[in-house]
C-alpha cells in the first residue's frame, strides 16, 4: 500500500482531531444560521446543494425508468414533463452552478491565498441565504404542481402557453441568481486585496485562476438571467408583448439572452472543476502543473470566450447565415484552451512520481470523460454537423459528460482531496478508488449510448420514442442504476468517515498548498499567524526542506511546531 | 434463451431485428454530412487515444514504485504551441467544412419545389401547391429538390428528419427554410426536436420518400380539387382584399400583380424584396410595411387568418401576373361609381392574361 499512496498519517495511538477548531468554535443551529465563516458557509452549502442533488437526482432516476420502454407507461407525459424540468432546473441551477464555487471555493480560497476569511463574510452569508430561499421557492412551486418548460423556457411556450407554475420556478431562479453574483464579487475581491504577503498572481494555485474567471463570469453574465426571468414573469403577468409575435416581439430574442447567460454558465460549471484537477493532478504526480502560465491564462480565456458564443445554440433557429459563422468560429476557438489543459494535465504526469489515490482516479476520469466531452463539443459547433444532432439526445449525451462527467468528477476528486482538511479525517481509501470506478464505469454506461441514439435522431424529451431506439435505453437505464451506486457508496462513508476514519494530520498528502500548512479541520481564523508565501505554487523541494525542519526543530524543543511554520513565527498578523 | 425467460426472448427478436447503431442515408446531403462527421470522430479518435496513452504510459512509467522521486520539468514553449496549434489548424478546418455544408442545406436551390409546413400543437399540417393536404405526413418525390416553408401557429418547434439529415426551428411569427433532395425511397421517421409542451414525443410522423412515378400518382390521387393558390384567390375575394388592391387608376392599394419578387421602395425609404416573409408581414402587420406612395389605411389581419389562410394568400399572390380577373370579381360584386368604363372589357381579355398559374 505505502507505494501505491501518499497518504502519512499521524500516528494513530497518539494523534487526535484539534479540539478548537471552526467546527468546535461555537455550538447550537444559531451558531451555524449566523455564522460569517466561510467554512461553515462552505459546510452549509455543501448540504444544501447535496439536498437538491438528491431531488434531481430522484427526478432523473423515475426519467430513466420511464425511458425503459417505449410508450409512457409509469407517468403520464404531461408529469414526465415536469420531471425533466425539474432535473434540469434544480441540476444547473442549484446544484452545478453553486457545488463547486460555493462549496470548495468558499472553503478554499480564503486558505489558499493566506486570508483569515472571505473579502465580504456578511455578504458571503447573505448569499447562502439567497440561495436556500432561491431553492425553497423552487420547492415551493414543486409541491403546489411543478413547472413543464423545461429549463430553457422557451418562449412561447413558457409565457403564453403553458399554465404551470412558471412565475414560481423563475422567482427562484432570479433570486438565487443574486447569490451567484454575490458570490462572484466576493471572490473577485478577495483575490484581489487578501492575498498574503508574497503571494502574487504568478505564485497562486491554479484552482485560484480558474475560481478567478469563473467568479467573472458570475458577476457579468447572472444580472442577465436575472433580467430575462424578470421579462417571463412580466409578461405572463402582464401581457406586454416582449417575445410575443403576435404583439410585435421576438421570440428568438428570449433565446439570446437566455444562452447570453446560460453559455457562459457551462463555463461556470466546468472551470472550478479544471482548477480542482490542476491540485491533484500536480500533488499527486509530485510535479509542478506543466506550463503553469498557459493553464492559468487559458482559465481567463474561457472566462472571456464564453461570452462570444451563445449564438451556437440557435443554429438551426434562423439566425443569419453570416453570425452563424462568427458563433461557430468562436465556438472552435474556446476548444482550444480547454485542449491545452487537458494536454498540460497530461504532461504534467511526464517525470513525476505517481500514486493512484482516490483523487487522482477521478481526476483520470474527467480528464476521459471531459475529453470526450470536449470533442462532441466541438462536433456541436460543427455548423454543418449540428443541424442534424442539436436537439437530440447527442446534446443530452455532450453537455452531461462535460458537466455531470467533468464536473461531478472533478467535484468528487476535490471533495475526497480536501475532506481530511475539511473534517479532520480520512474516507476509507479502499472504497474511495471502488467509488471512482463505478462511477467513472456507470456514467459511460449511462450516457454513450445516448450519443448513438442522438445520432440515429432521437429528439430530447421524448416521453414517447419509436421502438427501434429500445436497446439502446435499456443500455442507458442500466447504466444510471450503477452510477446511482456510484453516488450513493461515497454519501454513505463519507458520513461514516466523520467518525471513525483515520486522524488525518495537517498534510495527508503532503501537498504545497497553504491550505495544507494549518491543522485540519482549521481554525476559524485558518492560520495562527499570516502565512507569508516564499516560493512558488506547486514547490514540492520547498515542501520536503519544510518538513525537515520542523522535524529538525521538533526534535531540538520538543514544542509542538505542528501548526506553525518557523519561518513565519516572527510575521505580525495584519488585521 | 426462449426455455429460460420467453419474455426476454422475444424482446431481443423484436427489438434486435431492428437495432441500428447509424440511422439511413436518405438524402442527397447526409453523405455529405457523415463524412464530414466522420472526420470528426476520427480526429476526436485519434486526440482520446493519444490523451489516454499519455496518461497510460506515464501512468506505468513514472508510477512512486518505479519512478519514487518526481524530476520537476517547468513547461516546454514549442509542445505548447504544438498543441495549441494543431488542434487550431484541425479546427478551422472542421468549421470551413461545416459551414460550407450548412449553407448548402439552408440555401435552397432557385428551382426547388416548394411545400408549406405549418406547425401546430402537436400536429404538422404540411401544404402541397396543388392542394394536397396531409398531417403528420409527408410526401416527396426523390431526385427532386424540396423547399419546406415552415411556420408555427403558437410555439416554437422543430422539423426534424434524421434520415435527410436536415432540421429546422419552426418559429411563430416568421418563415422558416430548409432544403434536401430525397435519394432512396421509404419511410423515414419525422420528429418534433424541440419541446413544445404536453405531447412533443407524439408530434412525430413519416416522410414517405416516392419514386416520381408514384408521386405524381400519389399527388393526382389526393387532389382536393382546387389548388393552393386557388384557395388564395377565393380568400382574397371573400376578405375583399379587391376592393383595394385592383390595380384601377383609383386603387387605395398597390397593384399585386407580379409584385413577388419584385424590389419595393416602402414610405420609411427601405428597399425591400418581395418574398414569402414580406407578404405574409403585409398582410399581417401592414402599417409597417407601407408602399411608398400610399396611405397606410390597411387594417391588420393579424388574428383573422390562419396561417393556412396566409399562405394560401402568398401563394395566390406569387403566382399573380395579372389584375384581370380581379377586376373581373370586382364586376360581379361591388362597382365603384364611375368605374365602368375603366374595367376592362371580358371579352376582349387575351385568354392567357387572366390565368392563375398553379
Amino acid at each position: 500500500m505505502s507505494a501505491n499512496t501518499i497518504i502519512s498519517l499521524p500516528d494513530q495511538g497518539t494523534a487526535g482531531v484539534p479540539k478548537k477548531n471552526y467546527l468546535t468554535q461555537e455550538n447550537g443551529l444559531l451558531s451555524w444560521l449566523l455564522t460569517r465563516d466561510h467554512k461553515r458557509i462552505a459546510i452549509l452549502y455543501l448540504l444544501t446543494t447535496g439536498f437538491f442533488f438528491v431531488i434531481g437526482g430522484m427526478a432523473a432516476a423515475i426519467i430513466r425508468l420511464e425511458l425503459l420502454t417505449p410508450t409512457g407507461d409509469l407517468v403520464a407525459s404531461d408529469t414526465y414533463n415536469k420531471l425533466f424540468s425539474i432535473h434540469g432546473i434544480i441540476m444547473v441551477f442549484f446544484f452545478l452552478v453553486p457545488i463547486a464555487p460555493a462549496v470548495l471555493g468558499n472553503f478554499l480560497i480564503p486558505m489558499m491565498i493566506g486570508a483569515k476569511d472571505v473579502a465580504l463574510p456578511r455578504i458571503n452569508l447573505l448569499s447562502w441565504y439567497l440561495f436556500t430561499i432561491g431553492g425553497c421557492v423552487e420547492l415551493y412551486m414543486m409541491i403546489v404542481g411543478g413547472v413543464d418548460t423545461g429549463w430553457t423556457f422557451t418562449t412561447p411556450l413558457s409565457t403564453h402557453y403553458v399554465n404551470t407554475n412558471v412565475i414560481a420556478a423563475a422567482m427562484g431562479i432570479f433570486i438565487a441568481g443574486f447569490s451567484s453574483i454575490l458570490t462572484g464579487l466576493n471572490f473577485i475581491v478577495t483575490i484581489h486585496k487578501m492575498r498574503a504577503p508574497g503571494m502574487t498572481w504568478f505564485r497562486l494555485p491554479l484552482f485560484i485562476w480558474s475560481y478567478y474567471g469563473t467568479s467573472i463570469i458570475f458577476v457579468l453574465a447572472t444580472p442577465v438571467i436575472a433580467i430575462t426571468m424578470v421579462l417571463i414573469m412580466l409578461e405572463r403577468v402582464t401581457g406586454i408583448g416582449v417575445f410575443d409575435p403576435a404583439k410585435g416581439g421576438d421570440p428568438l430574442l428570449f433565446q439570446h439572452l437566455f444562452w447570453f447567460y446560460s453559455h457562459p454558465a457551462v463555463y461556470v460549471m466546468i472551470l472550478p472543476g479544471m482548477g480542482i484537477i490542476s491540485e491533484v493532478i500536480s500533488n499527486f504526480s509530485r510535479k509542478r502543473v506543466f506550463g503553469y502560465t498557459a493553464v492559468a491564462f487559458s482559465s481567463v480565456a474561457i472566462a472571456v470566450f464564453s461570452f462570444f458564443v451563445w449564438a451556437h445554440h440557435m443554429f438551426i433557429m434562423g439566425i443569419s447565415t453570416y453570425s452563424a459563422l462568427v458563433f461557430s468560429l468562436f465556438s472552435m476557438l474556446v476548444a482550444i484552451p480547454s485542449a491545452i489543459k487537458v494536454f498540460n494535465w497530461s504532461a504534467t504526469l511526464y517525470k513525476g512520481s505517481i500514486t493512484f489515490d482516490t483523487p487522482m482516479l477521478y481526476a483520470f476520469g474527467f480528464i476521459g470523460l471531459f475529453t470526450i466531452g470536449g470533442c462532441t463539443g466541438v462536433m456541436l459547433a460543427t455548423l454543418g454537423v449540428d443541424i442534424h444532432v442539436t436537439e437530440t439526445y447527442f446534446i443530452v449525451a455532450h453537455f452531461h459528460y462535460v458537466m455531470v462527467g467533468g464536473m461531478v468528477s472533478a467535484f468528487m476528486a476535490g471533495l475526497h482531496f480536501w475532506w481530511p482538511k475539511m473534517t479532520g479525517r480520512m474516507y476509507p481509501e479502499s472504497l474511495g478508488r471502488l467509488a471512482a470506478v463505478i462511477l467513472f464505469i456507470g456514467f459511460n454506461l449511462t450516457f454513450f449510448p445516448q450519443f448513438i441514439l442522438g445520432y440515429l435522431g432521437m429528439p430530447r424529451r421524448y416521453h414517447f420514442y419509436p421502438p427501434e431506439f429500445q436497446v439502446l435505453n435499456v443500455f442507458s437505464t442500466a447504466g444510471a442504476s450503477i452510477l446511482a451506486i456510484g453516488y450513493l457508496l461515497p454519501v454513505l462513508y463519507l458520513i461514516w468517515s466523520l467518525k471513525y476514519g483515520a486522524i488525518a494530520g495537517n498534510n495527508p498528502w503532503q501537498a504545497t498548498g497553504l491550505e495544507w500548512q494549518t491543522q485540519s479541520p482549521p481554525l476559524t481564523e485558518n492560520f495562527t499567524v499570516m502565512p507569508v508565501m516564499d516560493h512558488e505554487a506547486y514547490d514540492y523541494e520547498w515542501l520536503e526542506r519544510q518538513t525537515l525542519a520542523s522535524q529538525n526543530l521538533e526534535n531540538q524543543s520538543q514544542a509542538n511546531q505542528s501548526q506553525v511554520r518557523p519561518k513565519e513565527t516572527e510575521v505580525p498578523r495584519a488585521g | 434463451m426462449n426455455h429460460i425467460s420467453p419474455v426476454i426472448y422475444q424482446f431481443l427478436v423484436k427489438r434486435l431485428t431492428d437495432f441500428r447503431l447509424f440511422p439511413p442515408e436518405a438524402s442527397k446531403i447526409a453523405p455529405q454530412m457523415d463524412a464530414l462527421f466522420f472526420f470528426i470522430l476520427l480526429v476526436s479518435l485519434v486526440g482520446l487515444t493519444a490523451v489516454v496513452l499519455l496518461v497510460a504510459s506515464f501512468s506505468i512509467l513514472y508510477n512512486r514504485q518505479r519512478h519514487p522521486v518526481a524530476v520537476q520539468v517547468e513547461g516546454s514553449t514549442l509542445l505548447e504551441a504544438t498543441w495549441t496549434i494543431i488542434p487550431l489548424g484541425l479546427f478551422l478546418m472542421m468549421f470551413v467544412w461545416g459551414a460550407l455544408i450548412y449553407f448548402r442545406v439552408y440555401t435552397p436551390p432557385p428551382n426547388a419545389m416548394n411545400i408549406y409546413v405549418v406547425g401546430k400543437q402537436w400536429m404538422w399540417k404540411v401544404e402541397h401547391s396543388g392542394g394536397q393536404h396531409e398531417i403528420n405526413a409527408l410526401h416527396v418525390p426523390t431526385g427532386r429538390a424540396v423547399q419546406l416553408t415552415l411556420i408555427s401557429e403558437d410555439v416554437f418547434h422543430s422539423f426534424s428528419i434524421p434520415a435527410f439529415r436536415v432540421k429546422r426551428e419552426v418559429i411563430p411569427g416568421r418563415y422558416t427554410t430548409v432544403w434536401f433532395e430525397a435519394t432512396t425511397p421509404g419511410t423515414y421517421h419525422l420528429f418534433c426536436s424541440q419541446y413544445c409542451g404536453t405531447n412533443h414525443s407524439q408530434m412525430t410522423g413519416d416522410v414517405l420518400v416516392m419514386t416520381p412515378e408514384d408521386y405524381r400518382k400519389w399527388l393526382a390521387g389526393s387532389t382536393s380539387g382546387a389548388s393552393l393558390a386557388q384557395n388564395g384567390e377565393r380568400l382574397f375575394a371573400s376578405l375583399s382584399c379587391a376592393a383595394c388592391h385592383n390595380a384601377r387608376p383609383d386603387a387605395r392599394g398597390p397593384s399585386l400583380a407580379n409584385v413577388y419578387g419584385s424590389r419595393l421602395t416602402l414610405a420609411n425609404g427601405q428597399f425591400i424584396t418581395v418574398d414569402e416573409a414580406y407578404l405574409r408581414q403585409a398582410i399581417l402587420n401592414p402599417s409597417q410595411h407601407v408602399t411608398q406612395g400610399y396611405a397606410p389605411i390597411m387594417p391588420t389581419y393579424q388574428g383573422q387568418i390562419s396561417e393556412e389562410g396566409v399562405i394560401a394568400l402568398v401563394e395566390f399572390i406569387k403566382h399573380l401576373d395579372s389584375d384581370y380577373r380581379i377586376q373581373q370579381t370586382l364586376n360581379t360584386t361591388d362597382l365603384p361609381p364611375g368605374s365602368e368604363e375603366k374595367a376592362a372589357p371580358a371579352g376582349q381579355a387575351p385568354a392567357t392574361q387572366g390565368r392563375v398559374k398553379k
